[in-house]
């Protein structure tokens, strides 16, 4: 099942970055897992949130630029090449990753990781061939699930 | 008035458009006795006019014909600044209907005056402006120009009356109403900033509201420059026509100038406000056709008459006849400014040239802020640029592109590498609307 990504646009600049995080901690939105891109100049934020709507709207009314992107958390085999075999498989399967990152979970012997494809659809069709599958909300979040 | 050449069918109905057609030798014999009057006023009534021209060893007798305005001193915002109240006032208190004033943004307000005649030639002028694109009577004016001390608003709003439209005094602000007025109450004509348009166009259709469905078909934009390309813009994505006006509070507001159906340049309804080109640097006159800095001198205001006032607005009046048949002259289009331009390494920029390099690239005009620095004695010009929604992607590449697009755009134009930086949205400075283009701080850091 996809996820709903929330990425926002910050500056490179003392305070960009807890302006926002303080608009969701007001808003009483807990951040599930997030990792931060930055270049010299700017970085982009990017969260995965169960309540992700309200956190649009939350961090658009507090004048962020604010992108929903698909992407999917996938469990992982925890042991040495247990990445490297996924990613094998998506280059075999000619799917780029757009970026990835490690979701804030672990599980019997897997760990979850956050990926992005070009073309999501042969991605996770190749995944699904050695039984890898997107990770639940349930799992994921904790509690019943959200609409996505 | 049977003597007339009436091209304009729409404009035979409306005696207020008359000026705009009046035979060449009539409105030039017109203006000289105006400015006689006008020059006469402030030699009397105003004490800086009177000083300033006794220090030429002028009187208001020395002007004998309309070139003879090259004698008169200029009047700069500086004046009206430091005259701060009433120090330019050429009528009592008693005589004065209403006041206006700028928001004082950049030091002290500036305050204009109008008496119960300027309200009247005030009101004509808007009524000329909108009959030069054939908006009259019929039509709904959804008047989004600032209401209040900022003379947009009711500048627009009586004028509107006047002419016998239907006007809405929706003021700025509140897209969501606006879209919601637009549609419900049938708006046939619209008067903003360009900008807030392209702001009201884009939220429509986030908001699934097709404009073009609509019957609004013509919009009245002004109060900053605006290009071609936005035009062009506007025009495509709302389904309407664009037409760029003119006016400055100073003078008296909306209503100096305005293009007709034709949209080949400004007419400056020089009945009442005498337009001259000069030099920006050395104040030398310029003949038609070339192009310099705008001076305006108002002809028929009581309140506050002003004399040869530097507008610091660059353009040219235009020497070709008008598609439209009016004899009053053109401005072309003002998208530069003298105070806006700057050097760098020797090269003159004007911020409008980045504004075109910058649309090559995105659809709408975002904010930006230009900034010069000196580095090692060498200029450096770095542009800000606000990421907008349409363009941020969660993609680190695709930033990079479109900040190098970008940059490379900006080069191609100005002949100087820029250095792009994108930066989040509200985040440079703004003052009624009205952005501050250029931060100059090579001053504040010699190094």
């Amino acid at each position: 099942m996809k996820l709903h990504q929330i990425s926002v646009f910050v500056q490179n600049e003392a305070g960009s970055l807890a302006k926002y995080l303080r608009v969701l901690a007001d808003g009483g939105v807990n951040i599930h897992t997030l990792t931060l891109a930055d270049t010299r100049d700017f970085g982009i934020l990017r969260m995965i949130l169960r309540e992700w709507e309200l956190a649009r709207e939350l961090l658009e009314k507090a004048g962020a630029v604010v992108k929903v992107t698909e992407v999917y958390a996938i469990h992982v085999p925890h042991r040495p090449g247990g990445l490297a075999d996924v990613t094998d498989l998506l280059l075999e399967a000619k799917v780029s990753i757009e970026y990835m990152y490690a979701y804030n979970l672990r599980k019997e012997g897997s760990a979850v990781m956050v990926f992005c494809f070009d073309q999501p659809e042969p991605a996770l069709a190749a995944l699904a061939k050695v039984g890898l599958t997107p990770v639940e909300p349930a799992i994921l979040f904790g509690s019943p699930p959200s609409t996505c | 008035m049977n003597q007339h050449h009436w091209n304009d069918s729409e404009c035979l109905f409306l005696p207020a458009s008359a000026p705009d057609f009046l035979p060449i030798p009539q409105l030039r014999s017109l203006q000289l006795q105006r400015l006689r009057a006008t020059v006469k006023r402030c030699y009397e009534h105003v004490a800086l006019f009177r000083s300033r021209m006794e220090a030429k060893g002028l009187t208001p007798a020395d002007i004998r014909t309309l070139d003879d305005i090259r004698l008169l001193p200029f009047t700069e915002k500086s004046d009206l600044r430091d005259t701060y109240p009433f120090g330019l006032f050429a009528s009592p208190m008693s005589d004065i209907v209403r006041l206006h004033a700028s928001s004082g943004t950049t030091g002290k307000p500036i305050v204009v005056a109008y008496t119960q005649n300027d309200i009247d030639v005030w009101k004509n002028v808007i009524q000329r402006t909108f009959a030069c694109a054939g908006v009259g009577r019929g039509d709904i004016i959804q008047n989004a120009y600032g209401y209040g001390l900022f003379t947009g608003g009711l500048g627009v709003h009586y004028g509107a009356e006047a002419l016998g439209a239907t006007v809405i005094p929706v003021s700025g602000g509140n897209t969501d109403r606006q879209l919601m007025l637009m549609r419900d109450f049938g708006i046939t004509v619209i008067c903003c900033t360009p900008t807030y348009f392209l702001h009201i166009i884009d939220h429509a259709e986030k908001i699934g509201v097709d404009i073009r469905k609509l019957p609004l078909r013509a919009g009245f934009f002004g109060a900053e420059s605006w290009t071609e390309e936005m035009r062009k813009r506007i025009e495509e994505m709302a389904g309407i026509k664009a037409y760029d006006i003119y006016g400055l509070s100073e003078i008296i507001g909306p209503g100096v100038g305005a293009e007709s159906k034709s949209q080949d340049g400004l007419h400056i309804f020089e009945d009442h406000f005498f337009p001259e080109i000069v030099d920006p640097k050395t104040g030398e006159s310029l003949p038609d056709g070339e192009e310099g800095e705008l001076v305006l001198s108002t002809l028929s205001k009581e309140a506050m008459p002003i004399l040869r006032y530097r507008t610091h607005d660059i353009t040219s009046i235009l020497t070709s006849p008008s598609g439209c048949g009016r004899t009053i002259r053109r401005i072309h289009r003002i998208n530069r400014r003298s105070d806006d331009m700057f050097i760098i390494r020797g090269v003159n920029v004007f911020p409008s040239q980045i504004e075109t390099a910058i649309l090559q690239i995105e659809d709408t005009l975002p904010h930006y802020l230009i900034i010069l620095t000196r580095k090692d004695n060498l200029d450096q010009i770095t542009i800000q640029v606000e990421v907008t929604e349409k363009y941020f992607s969660d993609k680190i590449s695709e930033l990079q592109s479109l900040r190098q697009r970008l940059a490379h755009a900006v080069e191609q134009i100005i002949g100087i590498r820029a250095e792009l930086q994108l930066v989040e949205p509200r985040t440079l400075a703004r003052s009624e609307g009205k952005l501050a283009r250029v931060s100059d701080r090579r001053q504040s850091n010699p190094n």
